[in-house]
């Protein structure tokens, strides 16, 4: 039997009616056709499907879109605004922190969350904090670098060198 | 992959969910963090036809010391363990265990209530609960009991708990002065179950004579193990490199694994024997 709910997706508040089993990245992707939020793995393994509710990174293809009813939702078409890219956004451009780009929206998200509970991590500390994300081009340092960059950026500081790495 | 269909309901309060319990029987099921449960229901390994969501009720979520035990609410998340500073002073066997536990997503939204309900050999809490003596709080229509850890585990998948009851806290006692714990597991890589896990937590008197030891493995066995003659190795002596030689060889002949991608049964035996012995002395460090 179908539920109305209503969950708040980039500041948009979208109320919808949902069968209990519909997990929240098909709620996303297919309902509300916002394909930014990935699909990988299906298996909460690789990362791809991270958003933040409620200011907390998840894995959308493990929460079902019943259980975001009155949540609020950033995905990554919210991260830029009017004034410009968001600071993650504008390290993965600057330090080719993508390939692909197929893990990048989850990577973004992800670090969101990572530098707001520490916004200095050490290099450690970042691959640690990505380690629910998988990167299929294995391009983990310029990833490193790229959430450096805007850990840099967000607290004000001189921003590190955007020469490619090549190893 | 889609779940198989499902009704779906959110109670607001602890007396409405164990009164759907109780209506629904064993056809419900209890969803907490949701990342054992969802995942089998999307391999349909699981088809339960109810599932009741404790995420909205309040209360279910804290850390605390109060009458003599360290009291953890069931819906407190894996990442709510990692940082509370009270759990890494006083109990750092939980941040040993917790950041092993999946990955940050995961620990944003699995819970440790969930984790020992699912009664997988495999999870790591449970090994961790054995170690630590812990209490599981089960609250059914009759109220709340106690359920002894050593009696919570019965086979896979099988726990303690009524079909009408749910896990809601879990009670482990203060720890002693001279105590230390630690806990590894050896995993192939992030979010994998462990190849071999073992939680230690000691007790020493000022002579350093070891006055109580609990040792609890992680998926070497069909359900979470005790090492109990690795404990009584330990117990009324000082903990000497043959002491904790003795305590190590025997819990790699008592645990039972069975071999798969992450290792054979030799293995797996031998690194029960490497994993208690430095946990012990991890333990032994953290007095």
């Amino acid at each position: 039997m179908k539920k109305e709910i209503t969950v708040t997706i980039n500041g948009e508040a979208h109320t919808v009616e949902v069968e209990p089993r519909l997990l929240l990245v098909h709620l996303i992707r297919e309902q509300l056709s916002m394909t930014g939020t990935h699909i990988g793995c299906d298996t909460s393994s690789c990362g791809a499907c991270t958003i933040l509710v409620d200011g907390k990174s998840i894995k959308s293809c493990t929460m079902l879109a019943i259980q975001a009813d009155g949540k609020s939702i950033i995905t990554v078409e919210g991260l830029a605004t009017v004034e410009g890219l968001h600071p993650l956004q504008e390290g993965f451009k600057e330090n080719h922190g993508l390939h692909c780009g197929f893990c990048t929206p989850g990577m973004m998200l992800r670090a969101v969350e990572l530098l707001e509970k520490n916004p200095n991590p050490t290099e450690e500390e970042i691959r640690w904090g990505i380690s629910g994300n998988l990167c299929r081009c294995t391009g983990y340092n310029n990833i490193v670098k790229a959430i450096q960059y805007a850990g840099a950026k967000i607290r004000g500081e001189e921003l590190p060198s955007t020469e490619p790495e090549f190893v | 992959m889609i779940p198989a269909p499902f009704e779906y309901d959110a109670p607001a309060t602890l007396d409405e969910a164990i009164a759907l319990l109780e209506k629904h029987g064993d056809e419900a099921k209890i969803l907490a963090g949701g990342h054992s449960l969802i995942p089998m229901m999307k391999l349909r390994f699981a088809s339960p036809e109810h599932l009741i969501d404790i995420n909205n009720i309040p209360g279910l979520s804290y850390i605390k010391e109060e009458d003599g035990y360290l009291k953890i609410g069931a819906m407190t998340r894996e990442s709510e363990l990692e940082e509370s500073e009270l759990i890494r002073s006083t109990y750092p066997i939980f941040t040993d265990a917790s950041k092993l536990i999946a990955d940050p997503q995961v620990r944003n939204m699995g819970t440790i209530g969930g984790n020992i309900a699912h009664g997988d050999a495999a999870n790591d809490h449970p090994a961790v609960m054995l170690a630590l003596r812990a209490e599981v709080i089960a609250t059914g229509p009759g109220g709340q009991r106690a359920i002894p850890i050593d009696e919570f585990f019965f086979g896979f998948y099988m726990t303690a708990l009524q079909p009408n009851e749910i896990l809601t806290e879990i009670r482990i006692p203060s720890l002693s002065a001279g105590s230390g714990t630690a806990y590894h597991k050896l995993e192939r890589k992030v979010g994998d179950y462990a190849t071999a896990g073992v939680a230690v937590h000691i007790a020493l008197d000022g002579d350093g004579v070891c006055q109580s030891a609990g040792i609890g493995l992680t998926n070497v066995n069909a359900t979470p193990l005790r090492a109990a003659r690795s404990e009584e190795a330990l117990i009324g002596k000082k903990l000497t490199e043959e002491t904790i030689a003795a305590a190590a060889q025997a819990a790699s002949e008592d645990c039972n694994p069975s071999a798969d991608l992450r290792g054979d049964v030799e293995y797996k035996r031998s690194m029960v024997r490497v994993l208690v012995k430095r946990m012990i002395n991890k333990a032994m460090d953290r007095i």
